[in-house]
């Protein structure tokens, strides 16, 4: 069943944005958008997450920590690059210290543009995200099956 | 034999009412918030999604003890339901307890570590009112038989209004709403990343969601004693006070874990020790 849809768990991380698309991530939970809605919720944990959301562009300060987050988010599991930074590395893509977008460190499923990236255009990326989610789900559990 | 079948009948239905009614929390919680809020059966779809995920084990001994869990709880409610020794079932239900805590600190990391801790300094404040309330019924019904409780006709929210307001404030810590939701919370709160609960994911977050909502029956049959004597009257003050725990977790925040020992240990020794005190001076029950 496709319970994973309606229960989305998000954890939100900040790689190195500056800032606005993280407001426009927390202005998906307040009242005039509330997500929760749709079951989803905000999480601190990345053993209970379902949805991996990242804004701002990877730097080689927190490479690492990404990879460690995203291992420990049990399958199965989508990646949310929300803003231009988080996509491609913005306008911040040739900094020395920036590795580019988040796809440069893991796979991401859905990149959401925009400077910063509209609460509209988020709740839409992450619906999207949810039938990626779906379509993993089915494959693992065909792996599983066949194993 | 009409024990046994309240007994399972507990065992079935206490996950369904359990799991609405923490629906029905979560939809009052986002309208006082002025928000939509997630359909009534979200709980369900969340667990339901628990079981569909991968299952991450840090140490294989934690999801025995997470069982366990589970197990205690389903049999303090039945044990409860079933009309049996108030004592044991507190008994019951703190064993429940130590076993989410050793399942906690089976998991080898500081935050479930520092959530354990804090499940039980919060098993330490609500533990002497809970008592408190068992021998409250025993004076004022003269026995620690739920099932004569439940069936004296001696109204015990009349002699025991301060253990009443005592099992209250023991009762946001239980349902772990603000300001007591020390060690873990629900919703999309955050403390110490998740608290007691960090370290679980899967299907063993599940069982500790269903192993909530036993808990969450147990705790108002325990409020339901209190009205024994009228029915109607005692479903009326059950659904009042669940509104009353979530108007007073909406309006809090978080405070403390010294807050949580002192409001509990202070709500056993004043409002519950006194009104006993009272009680046993003035009246020698039926």
């Amino acid at each position: 069943m496709a319970y994973l849809k309606k229960s989305p768990w998000l954890l939100h991380y900040d790689a190195s944005s500056c800032n606005g698309c993280d407001i426009e991530v927390l202005a998906c939970l307040t009242p005039l958008y509330d997500v929760e809605r749709f079951g989803i919720i905000n999480t601190g944990n990345p053993k209970h997450a379902d949805v991996f959301v990242i804004t701002g562009g990877i730097n080689e300060m927190n490479r690492q920590v990404v990879k460690n987050i995203y291992a420990q988010i049990p399958d199965p599991k989508v990646v949310v690059a929300v803003g231009v930074c988080a996509t491609s590395g913005g306008v911040f893509r040739e900094c020395y210290n920036i590795a580019g977008g988040v796809d440069q460190v893991i796979p991401v499923d859905v990149y959401v543009p925009g400077c910063a990236a509209r609460p509209e255009s988020i709740i839409d990326g992450i619906v999207t995200a949810l039938g990626i989610l779906e379509e993993k789900r089915t494959k693992m559990k065909e792996q599983e099956g066949s194993a | 034999m009409t024990s046994i079948i309240a007994a399972i009948a507990y065992l079935v239905l206490a996950p369904l009412v359990g799991g609405l009614i923490s629906g029905i929390d979560r939809k009052i919680t986002a309208r006082m918030q002025g928000r939509v809020g997630p359909p009534i059966l979200q709980p369900f779809y969340d667990v339901a999604k628990l079981f569909e995920k991968e299952d991450v084990t840090v140490t294989p001994s934690q999801n025995t003890f997470i069982l366990s869990y589970l197990v205690f709880m389903a049999l303090t409610g039945a044990l409860f339901f079933a009309g049996e020794d108030l004592l044991l079932v507190i008994f019951a239900f703190t064993l429940a307890h130590v076993f989410i805590v050793l399942g906690a600190y089976a998991a080898f990391s500081p935050y479930s570590y520092i959530g354990a801790e804090r499940e039980l300094i919060s098993l330490m404040a609500y533990e002497p009112m809970i008592i408190l309330t068992a021998v409250g019924f025993y004076l004022v019904t003269g026995s620690f038989y739920v099932g004569d409780i439940a069936a004296s006709q001696a109204p015990a929210i009349l002699y025991l209004p301060g253990v009443f307001v005592g099992f209250l404030t023991i009762l946001t810590i239980k349902l772990r709403k603000s300001p007591f939701d020390i060690s873990t919370s629900h919703h999309a709160h955050q403390e110490l990343v998740k608290g007691l609960t960090t370290e679980f994911s899967g299907a063993t977050l599940g069982k500790i969601e269903i192993a909530h909502w036993y808990e969450t029956v147990v705790l108002l049959g325990i409020v339901y004693l209190f009205f024994g004597f009228n029915p109607l009257l005692a479903l009326v003050a059950i659904a009042v006070t669940y509104v009353l725990e979530i108007f007073i977790d909406n309006t809090f925040s978080r405070m403390k874990w010294q807050t949580t020992l002192k409001s509990g240990w202070g709500a056993a020794a004043i409002l519950g020790f006194l009104n006993l005190v009272v009680l046993y001076y003035f009246y020698l029950g039926v």
